[in-house]
This record gives C-alpha cells, sequence and structure tokens, in this order.
C-alpha cells in the first residue's frame, strides 16, 4: 500500500504519480491524507488501482476517471467524478454540484446528498444517490442512468435525451420535456444491475418496484411539424 | 471568480482568536481573487461612540489627514492605525460634526461606520493586505471577508468589498448583478447615496433600505431574491447577526461549517479546513434562494 499524505506532497506530485502507473503495476491500493479540501486530486487516471482519500476532496477530484476506483471518505467538491470514462467513483459523505457531469461510463456513488446539477449532460455514466439531489439535475442527460433513493429538486432531466431517471422519493418539479413512464421489465432489469454494481441489495433498499422512472418525452429534441413557427 | 469567507464564533472563549482564523480563511482563498482584498470585524464598543474607519492613499497620509481633522476642529481624536486605515472612535453626540469635516478632506474616504464594526480593504494579495492590517491580531464576534478577481471595474481600493452602506452593516458578494443601475436609481431616491459603480455596493444598499424601513435582516435577504437579478451568493453582517443568501440557481459555490464553537462560511472548503476542529464540523452546501442567519445572544 502506497500512503501519500497532501500536507507533504503537492496535489501535482500525486497525480504525476498516479498517471506513470502501468496497467500491470503492482501498487495497486492507494491512500491519500490530509486532502484538506484540495482540488482536481485523483484526476485522469488510467490503471485498475484502488485510491482512498481520508477526508474532504475539493473540485473536479477524480475527474477523468479510467480504471481505477477511487473513495472519498468524505464529502466532495464541484465536479466529483466528472467526464468520467469507467471505473468506479465512491463518495461517503455529500457530494456538491455538477457532480457526474459529462459521464460516459462507469459508476458513480454518492451516499450522502447531491447539490444541484448532478448529472448534468451525462452521456451513460451510471450515478447512484443514497440520499437527495438538488435543482436542476440531468440538465441535458444523454445516456445512462441516475439512480436517487430521496428526493429530486426542481427542474429535474430538463431538455432530457435519453438517461434513465429513477427516483425513489418525491420530485419537486420536471423539467422541459422530461415525463414519468411507466416501469418496465427492461428498465427493472437495469435498475437492478445498477444497484447491483453499486453493492446495494434491490431488495432490502425497496427494489425496483419502490422507484418511478422519469425519461425523455422525446418532443423536443425531434423535430415537429406544429413547431415550426418557432424556427 | 472571488472568493468570500465569513466566521461567527458562538464560544466567547474564540473571540480572541477571530482574526487569526480569518486572516487565515482569506489567505487560502488568494487563489480565487488576487487582486484585492478587504474584511469586516466585529469587535469591542464604547458607550456612546461610534467608530470611523478612515482610509487615505498611504499609512504616512491617514497619520497626516487624522491629525488634520484634529486642527480642523474634531478635537483630539481617539485613533488606531492600521497601514492605510485609522479606527476613530467618536462620541456619538459628535459623529455628525466629525464626518463632516471628513467629507471635506479629499484625502481621506468614510469606509466603514459602526458601534463595533471596523472595516478594511486594500489591493494586493489577500495574505499581504491581512498581514498590512495585523488582521491576525483582531477580536471580535464576527467577521467577513473577500478576496477579488475584477471582473466588472477596475482593480481599485474603492472597488474591493466588503461594502458598507449602513452603520455596523456589511456585505461581501461573489458574483454579478445584471439590474444593479435600475436598483440604484430606485435607492438613490429613496435617500441612499453610493460611494461606487459597482454592483455589489448596490446589493449592500439594498439591505440597508430594507433594513431602515424595518426589514430584519432575514426579510430583507429575503427581500432581495425579489428584486435583484444575477448571480450572487451574499454574506451579510451586522451588529449582531451573520447571513448568507445564494441566488435561486446556485450559481456561485458556497460551503458552510458548523461546530458548537462556531459558523462558517466559505466559498471553498478549503478556507474551512483551516478552522479548528473542521474535519469534525457538520459540512453543508447552503441550498440555493434560503437565508440563513444567526444572531448574537
Amino acid at each position: 500500500m502506497r500512503s501519500v499524505d497532501l500536507e507533504e506532497s503537492s496535489v501535482r506530485e500525486l497525480n504525476g504519480e498516479l498517471h506513470r502507473l502501468t496497467p500491470e503495476t503492482n501498487e495497486t491500493r492507494w491512500v491519500i491524507e490530509h486532502p484538506q479540501g484540495k482540488h482536481a486530486i485523483a484526476c485522469g487516471l488510467d490503471a485498475p488501482v484502488t485510491v482512498e482519500v481520508k477526508g474532504h476532496v475539493g473540485y473536479y477530484c477524480a475527474g477523468m476517471n479510467k480504471h481505477a476506483t477511487i473513495v472519498i471518505h468524505g464529502n466532495a467538491g464541484v465536479g466529483v467524478a466528472e467526464n468520467m470514462v469507467s471505473g468506479e467513483v465512491r463518495v461517503k459523505g455529500d457530494a456538491s454540484q455538477a457532480a457526474g457531469a459529462t459521464g460516459v461510463g462507469g459508476l458513480l456513488v454518492i451516499e450522502g446528498n447531491a447539490s444541484a446539477r448532478c448529472g448534468i449532460s451525462m452521456k451513460g455514466i451510471d450515478i447512484v444517490v443514497k440520499g437527495s439531489i438538488g435543482p436542476m439535475s440531468a440538465f441535458m442527460a444523454q445516456a445512462g442512468t441516475l439512480v436517487v433513493f430521496g428526493d429530486a429538486g426542481e427542474a429535474l432531466g430538463d431538455s432530457i435525451y435519453e438517461a434513465r431517471l429513477f427516483v425513489r422519493g418525491s420530485v419537486a418539479s420536471l423539467g422541459a420535456d422530461c415525463i414519468e413512464k411507466p416501469l418496465s421489465d427492461e428498465d427493472k432489469v437495469i435498475l437492478r444491475r445498477v444497484l447491483e454494481r453499486a453493492g446495494l441489495s434491490a431488495g432490502s433498499d425497496g427494489g425496483p418496484d419502490g422507484f418511478r422512472l422519469y425519461g425523455s418525452a422525446r418532443k423536443l429534441y425531434h423535430f415537429h411539424i406544429d413547431n415550426v413557427d418557432a424556427y | 471568480m472571488c472568493g468570500i469567507v465569513g466566521l461567527f464564533l458562538k464560544n466567547p472563549g474564540l473571540h480572541p482568536e477571530l482574526g487569526f482564523h480569518l486572516a487565515a480563511m482569506l489567505g487560502v482563498m488568494s487563489d480565487r481573487g488576487p487582486d484585492s482584498a478587504g474584511f469586516a470585524v466585529y469587535g469591542s464598543s464604547q458607550a456612546d461612540h461610534v467608530k470611523l474607519t478612515l482610509r487615505a492613499a498611504s499609512a504616512v497620509e491617514i497619520r497626516e489627514a487624522v491629525a488634520a481633522l484634529g486642527k480642523a476642529g474634531a478635537g483630539d481624536l481617539d485613533s488606531v492605525f492600521h497601514d492605510t486605515h485609522a479606527v476613530v472612535s467618536v462620541p456619538l453626540a459628535r459623529e455628525q460634526e466629525v464626518r463632516l469635516l471628513i467629507a471635506r478632506d479629499s484625502r481621506v474616504a468614510l469606509v466603514g461606520v459602526g458601534a463595533r464594526m471596523e472595516l478594511f480593504k486594500e489591493v494586493g494579495l489577500p495574505e499581504q493586505v491581512a498581514r498590512r492590517f495585523g488582521l491576525s491580531g483582531m477580536g471580535g464576534t464576527h467577521g467577513i471577508g473577500h478576496t477579488r478577481m475584477a471582473t466588472e471595474s477596475a482593480v481599485t481600493t474603492r472597488g474591493a468589498h466588503p461594502f458598507s452602506t449602513g452603520k455596523d452593516q456589511c456585505l461581501v458578494h461573489n458574483g454579478s448583478l445584471s439590474n444593479h443601475c435600475g436598483v440604484r436609481r430606485l435607492l438613490s431616491r429613496e435617500g441612499l447615496t453610493f460611494e461606487t459603480d459597482n454592483d455589489s455596493e448596490v446589493a449592500a444598499g439594498f439591505l440597508t433600505w430594507r433594513m431602515q424601513q424595518g426589514a430584519s435582516l432575514e426579510q430583507a435577504l429575503s427581500d432581495s431574491l425579489a428584486d435583484l437579478d444575477g448571480f450572487f451568493t451574499f454574506v451579510v453582517g451586522t451588529e449582531s447577526g451573520f447571513a448568507v443568501l445564494r441566488d435561486p440557481i446556485s450559481c456561485k459555490p458556497a460551503v458552510m461549517a458548523e461546530t458548537d464553537d462556531y459558523v462558517a462560511f466559505g466559498s471553498e472548503y478549503r478556507a474551512l479546513a483551516v478552522l479548528p476542529n473542521a474535519e469534525k464540523a457538520r459540512v453543508f452546501e447552503p441550498e440555493p434562494a434560503r437565508v440563513y442567519a444567526w444572531e448574537l445572544r
């Protein structure tokens, strides 16, 4: 196990070391001490290693992640796991705005709450939030799955394309072109698979039946002849 | 960008350390605003006296100007000098007379007035600004601070925050307001005066105006949601109060930490990490369009 204390090393030095790891590396477990809310910790990782961060982190932690598993034992600042490609990021506390923004793959689990714009412009990432999410979440979401055990804030899924939004609690309001949809067997399989991957047994947490599904009405991004006057 | 910080101490045992912690928080926020910095501290008060914080171009000039005020009729002023600023304590009965003398001297600007509030701002790196004024040695119950990255107006001391438009009232702002010209005209008709063209001064003036009409700090901030348009996170101080408000889409960052000893605000968690027992604090992000307010007991 490698331990890096950010009171002694800079984030740049830490990230440089992590970037130099090859896929075959034997240094597969890293622990980061004293993150003190610093930005861009463990960004752009390309090796299949596990990084545990012991404390609160600042902006863009674990951004652009590929293959790594990053666990944050604290809260995360703006844009955690932004543009993730693959791998897994887990936040033990709360996440700030734009968690998982623009992610194309991988899994982001937030054990606390996420604030505004969670999953904005998501493009294939799976996001599981055990608490609630703030307003304008999944704005212009294109693909992927957002699962929320708590409540969703205003304008959920505004201008959504094709992502699936599962919410178990209340939704303050839906954004433009976002509607509630019936939960098909295929949707349930997808939801169960995401929950299992997140380590949450579907049964003990209410199962797929406890969730409602929201998605695109497909009226905004498809041309509709009745809207011709608007062009 | 800009960085803002605030610290409200619940534990009186920490009052002597207010400036020390506020200076550390400001130093961390240098990255967000290296152009200039400012802060207001709510310290001790003297019965029937008011504190006037004055500013001049240099440490020499402020001493000359205060001496000149004395000769011009203000008498022997009880003054404490901090670099380019001086805090002058004046009996309430003589406040207007001394303020008239100040207004006649083009070398000095009156930056803040209050029973307890002292207000300092200057161009330069926040860490250096805090050191020049000796912030670390200042005690008090609460304080707010700002590190500026100018986007809307020039890098000048006048454009630095906090802005004070009423006694013991001050505000720091991260963001930009889009209807400040209209609101300034409205407030000017109501009798308020403004020192700058800065949008944030208008926000401070709006709160002063509402509180003059009897609103509490909390109500005044709620009213601003309807009348101020733009992006903002405000941290506001009054003689006994401390409050935070974010715009309805939470455009600008904000994070708070609360323990039994204090409530702290920072643009980023990094600014809170320097506080005692920060790792054990309840850390939360203020919700958009919700007023958070604390009052001294």
